[in-house]
């Protein structure tokens, strides 16, 4: 039931996700950005199956758990992604705000420095 | 000194590994190991860039050997793994020594042993202050990671790894250019490793474990409930744009011709060619069956990869430019490779995977030793290079022919298995286009032969013979001698991509290898 909750909502993420990474400002490729990498992390921690309100208590007597628990390994994947992801986006945020000051646009069209419309071709002839 | 049982008196020999790790296998965690403590050092010694240089060069040069002495082990008594943290498998990380993953390894860690020799000169204190050394080091450490690991969820790790340091190479200078090639290189890379993230998570929720050789065992009783041709497109999807395949290509023109040259040559040795060996393990070591449904896909792609590729190399004037594209060209090679999906085609393209490697390294050095010696790097001012610069000429003559694909140099022979394998089957499409893509390239290529090195200046003016860096002449004479060796000598690098493709092709004994026992849980 939670699953299936969580899997629209993961679906509502990816799309305006791609709505935001389609646009032309670079602000708001960031957000898409982020949005992404959060949709990615709840569709592994859905994906990981939901348990709820029941503590991993080991009897002593025994060596696993009498019932199932929640898997901590999603978890761990998902605190990995989080970490990776900020640092990354702390980065990005810093290079779109010096794209910006040097380049003088937020518009992805107009950063055509690396690029230039106006390149010659090469020599046709020898 | 461990003992099977510990002092609450439980059996930990069915959760741990209880024997010692063999002294040898230690081995395998320094291609991992050393370059991330050594990148550490140099971010320590970050005020005396002078020490950078040799300490990496050392350092790097260690790798290599190490790779070298674990290639030979491999070769001589077969691949083995190593598990972390004394959890059995699947539960540790493995680390796994096959010829594919240390072979590639071996080479990239060749590369990078060059670039740091060539930086040593072309960066300036300033590019070292930044990092040079340091992230070179840590991309390393991602690649080398990449190439050996044996945990789906450690490789998007090791992915992560070089991306950062890449990012860190590529705005080294912090001009406009590089500014504006980085903010689309970061973007379009983000998006392809969160595409490996999601395939990921939904594998686990599949299949419950993240060791590629577990998933390879149970894919088979899965087949028929879970949906593995969507995961197996997913993984298509992200490393084909890691790797550069058409329609995911655009971010590579954009930003490889903005860093420092010889942070293009590590970008466009190492970085695809890991999205290619991504691609390789996934369609075929884990997914072998969705894999070869996608091959008509895979087909189209590589044809328009190769093509498309080099018309956009035929298009520039900036000789950094046209590397890019012929870098995109031999992408679409591979992938060729992996749509005939037999022992010989992928045979071809662990060996072009290999060659590419070298090549590609080497043409962006010629292009920062041509940039020294003619002034630009446009190719309608370039000329007169042949009479100023002789041995840079034979050199360039020499890498011209080789990353066509003609003798004497290392593209011939993947060449050649490709379109053997396409001729005996079915893909007489993929042989022609990958000859007319060898011709196109001769044609790009040779152009800039003809243009820069042949053709006296345009301008009437004698180049001088400035004598170029003496460590970039040698990092450029350093790695001709693999690429001629390859191209005249074959056979060692032959069998061994022979044999990394026959265990590409045999998921079960890799399985047999990690888990000796048949599997956990």
């Amino acid at each position: 039931m939670i699953e299936t909750a969580l899997s629209i909502l993961v679906g509502i993420f990816f799309a305006v996700a791609v709505y935001l990474l389609l646009s032309k400002h670079t602000i708001r490729i960031m957000l898409g950005v982020v949005v992404l990498g959060n949709a990615a992390n709840l569709s592994i921690f859905t994906a990981g199956r939901l348990t709820r309100e029941v503590p991993p208590v080991i009897p002593p007597d025994l060596y696993v758990p009498e019932i199932a628990t929640a898997n901590p390994l999603p978890q761990a994947l998902v605190l990995t992604a989080i970490v990776i992801s900020f640092s990354l986006f702390a980065f990005l945020l810093v290079l779109a705000w010096r794209a910006y000051q040097d380049l003088d646009t937020d518009n992805t069209e107009e950063m055509r420095i690396a690029e230039p419309k106006a390149d010659p071709l090469p020599p046709l002839s020898y | 000194m461990e003992s099977a049982s510990n002092p609450y008196g439980v059996d930990i020999s069915q959760a741990m590994i209880v024997e010692r790790v063999a002294l040898a296998d230690w081995l395998l965690v320094f291609p991992v190991a050393l370059p991330l403590l050594a990148a550490a050092i140099l971010v320590m010694l970050r005020s005396r860039p002078k020490l950078h240089a040799p300490i990496a060069l050392a350092v790097i040069g260690v790798v290599l050997v190490s790779n070298v002495v674990l290639l030979s082990r491999v070769l001589d008594e077969g691949p083995f793994a190593m598990t972390m943290g004394r959890w059995l498998p699947p539960f540790g990380i493995t680390f796994v020594a096959d010829t594919l993953g240390v072979l590639l390894a071996t080479t990239a860690a060749l590369v990078a042993l060059v670039c740091a020799l060539f930086g040593s000169t072309s960066i300036d204190v300033t590019g070292k202050r930044y990092g040079f050394y340091p992230f070179l080091l840590l991309l390393m450490t991602g690649v080398g990671g990449s190439f050996l690991t044996g945990d789906i969820f450690n490789l998007y790790v090791w992915f992560e790894v070089f991306l950062i340091s890449s990012f860190g190479l590529l705005i080294l200078g912090s001009e406009r250019a590089q500014l504006d090639g980085a903010f689309k290189y970061a973007i379009l890379n983000l998006v392809a490793t969160t595409l490996f993230l999601i395939a990921t998570g939904l594998l686990y929720g599949v299949f419950g474990t993240l060791n590629m050789a577990d998933i390879a065992l149970k894919a088979d009783g899965l087949r028929e409930e879970a949906p593995l041709t969507m995961l197996a497109t997913l993984y298509l999807v992200a490393f084909g744009m890691k790797a550069a395949a058409f329609p995911l290509h655009f971010w590579l023109p954009a930003s490889y011709h903005t860093p420092r040259l010889v942070v293009g040559a590590l970008f466009g040795a190492l970085l695809t060619k890991v999205g290619i060996y991504a691609l390789l393990r996934t369609l075929f070591l884990l997914f072998p069956e969705e894999g070869g449904a996608l091959s008509g896909v895979i087909a189209i792609v590589a044809i328009l990869t190769m093509i498309f590729g080099v018309i956009g190399a035929l298009a520039q004037t900036d000789i950094r430019r046209i590397m890019g594209y012929i870098v995109i060209s031999g992408i679409g090679i591979m992938m060729a490779g992996l749509a005939l999906g037999d022992r010989m085609g992928l045979a071809g393209t662990v060996l072009y995977a290999v060659h590419s490697m070298l090549v590609m390294a080497a043409l962006y050095l010629l292009v920062a030793l041509m940039r020294k010696a003619g002034g630009t790097y446009s190719l309608s001012e370039l000329g007169g290079l042949y009479r100023s610069h002789p041995l840079l000429a034979a050199m360039a003559l020499l890498l011209v022919l080789s990353a066509a694909g003609l003798p004497p140099g290392s593209g011939l022979w993947p060449k050649v298995m490709l379109v053997k394998s396409a001729l005996d089957g079915e893909g007489g499409w993929l042989a022609f286009a990958i000859l007319l893509s060898g011709l196109m390239t001769t044609l790009a290529l040779g152009r800039v032969f003809a243009l820069a090195f042949w053709r006296p200046r345009v301008d009437g003016a004698v180049v001088p013979a400035t004598p170029l860096d003496r460590s970039g002449m040698f990092a450029l004479v350093l790695i001709m001698v693999p690429i001629l060796w390859i191209g005249l000598y074959p056979e060692p690098v032959l069998a061994m991509a022979d044999a990394a493709a026959a265990s590409l092709l045999d998921p079960a004994s890799y399985s047999l290898l990690v888990l000796p026992a048949g599997g956990g849980s």
